[in-house]
C-alpha cells in the first residue's frame, strides 16, 4: 500500500484542505449567495469521504470515529429545533427568527444563520454514515 | 402562552424526543423518553381535541409568516380526530413495546427502533396537522422513510425485503403525490390548501388540474393500500416486528385515507370532481374489489400476521367505499370505520405480539391449542375477530351498520347484500383461527425455541385495553360517531 499511489496522495494532501475550506465558505455565506447547510454538509462529507478513499477507511474512522458522527447526526437535529423552540420562548411562535435580536432583521439574520448550521452538521454526518456504512459492509460484521 | 403554541408541540415533542434517542443509545433509557414523548403527544391531541370543540378551527402560523405564504397549520373537526387516533395508538403502543421489542429486535438496535418509532409518529401527526400542501410531502417522506426502517428491524430475513419492496412502492407513491402537488402549484401558486381550495373553485376543470387530481389519487391509494396497489402490505406487516406492526397497520393507512379525504372533498371540493368526474365510481369498484379479492386471499394464508395484513387491504375497501359517495351517512361511516379498524387491528396486532413472545413467528400450525396455554389471549383474538365481522355489540358494528345505512340511502340494495356477503368472508378467515386455537387439539408447539411461559403485565394491559375499547366502542359510540359525524359534516361544507 506504501508509495504504490503517491500522486493521488499528495494530490489529494494538496486539495483537502480547500475542499473543506469551500464547504465552510458554502456554509456561512449561504445566505448571501447560492449556497447553504446542505450543499455545504454534502462538500465536507465528500472532503473526508476522499480522504478515506485515498488513505484507507480505518484511518478516516480515527479521524472521525463513527460514534461522535452519529452524535453529530442528532446534534444538528436538535440544534435546528433548539433555536425553532428559542422562538416559542421568547413569546413568539415556533421558528419565529425575528425575537431572536434586537431588530428583525438581525434576529432573521441569526435565525436562519444557526438553523442552516444545524442541516449542516446533520448532512455532513448523514453522508459520512452512510458512506461508513456501505464501505464498512463485510469488513467487520 | 402555552395553549397557543399547541399545534407546534404536537409535532416537536415527538421531533425532539428522536434526537436525545440517538444520543442516549441506552434501551430502557430510549423506551422511557419514547413513552414520556408519546404520552405528552397524546396529551396535547386530547387539549387540541378539547379546543377544536370550542373554537372550531384552530390556525397556527409557523414562524409567524401569515398564510397562505407561510405554513399554516390548520385544525378542523377532521383533522383533530386523526391525530386523537395516531397519538392515542403511538402513546398506548410505546407502554406496551418494551418487552417484545427486547426479544424481537437485536439489543444495541433499540435506540434505532425508538428513533424511527418517534420520527414515524412526528411524520403521521404531522401530515395530519399541516395545512401547507408540500409540507404534507415532508411529513409523508419522513414517516414513510422510518417506517421503512421499523419494517427493516425486524429479525426475519424477509423483513429487509419486505421494508425493500415498500420503499420502492412508498417512493413511487410519494414522488406521484409530489407531481400533483407541483402541478397544482403551477396553476395556482399557492401551496396553502385552504387557499388552493378557492383558487381551484374558482377554476374550471382543465387538463392540468385533472392530472394533477390523477397523480394525487394514485400516489395516496398507493400510501393508503387501496386495492390492486396494496402488493407492499402484506409482507411488510407480516415481517415487521410485532410492535412496529401493531403501530402501523392502526395509524400509517389511516392517515392516508385522511389525505385522500383531504384532497378529494377539501382541496378539489369545489370542483365538482364527484359529479363530473367517475372519481367516485373507481373507488366505489376498486373497494369491493378488495372486500371480496383480499378477504379471499386472507383465508389461503398460513401466517396469521399475513392473514390480518390481507384483512386491512379488506377494511380499507370498506372504509374508501364509504368515502366514495360523497354523503353524510357514507362519510361518516368511513371515519368511523376509520377510527374502530384501527383499535380493532391495534388489538389484534398487540394479541399476536404476545403470542409471538411464547411462539415466535404466528403461524396457523403452531397455534394450535393456543386457547388452552393462553387463554386470555385467544379469547381476546375471538372477541376482536368478531370486531372484524362486525357482529353487533363490537365496535366493527357501528361502522357497518352505518355504511349499509348509507348504501340504503342510495337505494343500492344489491351492494348492502355485497357489504353482508363480505362479511362472510371474513367469518371464514377468523374462524380458521378460532379453529385452529380451540378446536384442533394436535399439540405442535413443543419446539418452540422462545420458551417464555408468562406474559408481561404491560403488555397483556395494554392489549385488552384495547380489546375492551373494541366492546366498549360498540355500545357507546358517543366520542366515536360524534366526532366522525362533525368530521363529516366540514368536509361535505367544503364541498359546497
Amino acid at each position: 500500500m506504501k508509495n504504490y499511489d503517491r500522486v493521488l496522495r499528495v494530490i489529494s494532501k494538496a486539495m483537502i484542505p480547500f475542499i473543506m475550506v469551500f464547504a465552510l465558505y458554502v456554509q456561512f455565506h449561504g445566505d448571501y449567495g447560492p449556497g447553504g447547510g446542505f450543499q455545504a454538509g454534502v462538500i465536507l462529507a465528500a472532503g473526508l469521504i476522499f480522504y478515506s478513499l485515498i488513505y484507507g477507511l480505518e484511518v478516516a474512522k480515527k479521524i472521525a470515529p463513527p460514534r461522535f458522527i452519529e452524535l453529530l447526526v442528532a446534534t444538528g437535529v436538535l440544534l435546528y429545533v433548539m433555536v425553532g423552540l428559542m422562538g416559542i420562548f421568547l413569546g413568539s411562535d415556533f421558528l419565529d427568527y425575528s425575537v431572536l435580536a434586537q431588530d428583525s432583521v438581525h434576529g432573521q439574520h441569526y435565525g436562519i444563520f444557526l438553523v442552516e448550521l444545524g442541516v449542516g452538521i446533520t448532512v455532513f454526518s448523514v453522508m459520512l454514515t452512510i458512506f461508513y456504512m456501505f464501505a464498512g459492509r463485510g469488513r467487520n460484521p | 402562552m402555552i395553549s397557543s403554541q399547541l399545534p407546534a408541540l404536537q409535532i416537536i415533542v415527538p421531533l425532539l424526543a428522536a434526537p436525545f434517542c440517538v444520543i442516549i443509545r441506552n434501551s430502557r433509557a430510549t423506551w422511557l423518553i419514547s413513552v414520556l414523548a408519546s404520552w405528552v403527544t397524546f396529551g396535547i391531541s386530547i387539549l387540541l381535541y378539547l379546543d377544536v370543540q370550542t373554537l372550531g378551527v384552530i390556525s397556527y402560523e409557523m414562524g409567524n409568516w401569515a398564510p397562505p405564504w407561510g405554513i399554516e397549520y390548520r385544525i378542523d373537526s377532521i383533522n383533530v380526530f386523526v391525530l386523537l387516533i395516531v397519538s392515542s395508538i403511538g402513546a398506548l403502543v410505546s407502554l406496551y413495546a418494551y418487552p417484545s421489542i427486547s426479544v424481537e429486535v437485536d439489543e444495541n438496535k433499540h435506540y434505532l427502533f425508538w428513533t424511527s418509532y418517534l420520527l414515524c409518529l412526528t411524520g403521521l401527526l404531522g401530515v395530519t396537522i399541516t395545512g401547507d400542501a408540500f409540507n404534507i410531502f415532508v411529513f409523508l417522506e419522513i414517516s414513510s422513510l422510518s417506517t421503512y426502517v421499523l419494517i427493516a428491524l425486524g429479525k426475519n430475513r424477509h423483513a429487509l425485503y419486505a421494508a425493500f419492496r415498500y420503499l420502492i412502492l412508498g417512493t413511487i407513491g410519494a414522488t406521484f403525490i409530489v407531481i400533483g402537488i407541483g402541478l397544482l402549484y403551477l396553476l395556482t401558486g399557492t401551496l396553502n390548501l385552504y387557499d388552493l381550495s378557492m383558487r381551484l373553485g374558482d377554476m374550471s376543470l382543465t387538463q392540468p388540474q385533472l392530472a394533477a387530481l390523477a397523480f394525487l389519487t394514485v400516489g395516496i391509494s398507493l400510501k393508503l393500500a387501496l386495492f390492486p396497489l396494496h402488493l407492499w402490505l402484506p409482507n411488510a406487516y407480516a415481517f415487521a416486528p410485532s410492535v412496529a406492526t401493531c403501530f402501523l397497520a392502526a395509524t400509517a393507512t389511516k392517515v392516508a385515507i385522511y389525505l385522500l379525504l383531504r384532497f378529494a372533498y377539501d382541496v378539489f371540493g369545489q370542483s365538482q370532481i364527484f359529479s363530473e368526474l367517475p372519481l367516485g365510481e373507481v373507488l366505489l369498484i376498486l373497494s369491493i374489489a378488495a372486500m371480496f379479492i383480499a378477504s379471499t386471499v386472507a383465508i389461503y394464508q398460513q401466517d396469521i400476521k399475513r392473514m390480518f395484513a390481507y384483512s386491512s387491504v379488506a377494511q380499507i375497501g370498506y372504509i374508501t367505499l364509504g368515502a366514495s359517495f360523497a354523503s353524510h351517512t357514507a362519510l361518516t361511516s368511513s371515519i368511523v370505520h376509520l377510527f374502530n379498524h384501527a383499535i380493532t387491528k391495534g388489538a389484534i396486532f398487540l394479541l399476536l405480539g404476545l403470542v409471538a413472545l411464547r411462539i415466535g413467528q404466528p403461524t396457523l400450525k403452531k397455534m394450535s391449542g393456543l386457547g388452552k396455554s393462553m387463554p386470555w389471549t385467544s379469547a381476546g383474538l375471538v372477541i376482536c375477530g368478531l370486531s372484524l365481522i362486525g357482529v353487533p355489540g363490537t365496535a366493527g358494528f357501528i361502522s357497518k351498520w352505518y355504511l349499509i345505512l348509507a348504501v340504503l340511502e342510495r337505494g343500492w340494495w344489491w351492494l348492502a347484500f355485497m357489504i353482508l356477503a363480505s362479511s362472510l368472508l371474513a367469518v371464514i378467515y377468523v374462524w380458521r383461527v378460532v379453529e385452529t386455537m380451540y378446536v384442533s387439539d394436535s399439540d405442535s408447539r413443543g419446539d418452540s425455541h422462545m420458551a417464555s411461559t408468562t406474559s408481561p403485565t404491560s403488555m397483556t394491559l395494554v392489549a385488552w385495553l384495547f380489546v375492551t375499547s373494541c366492546i366498549f366502542f360498540g355500545f357507546h359510540t358517543s366520542f366515536s360517531v360524534e366526532g366522525a359525524s362533525a368530521a363529516a359534516k366540514v368536509l361535505l361544507e367544503y364541498t359546497k
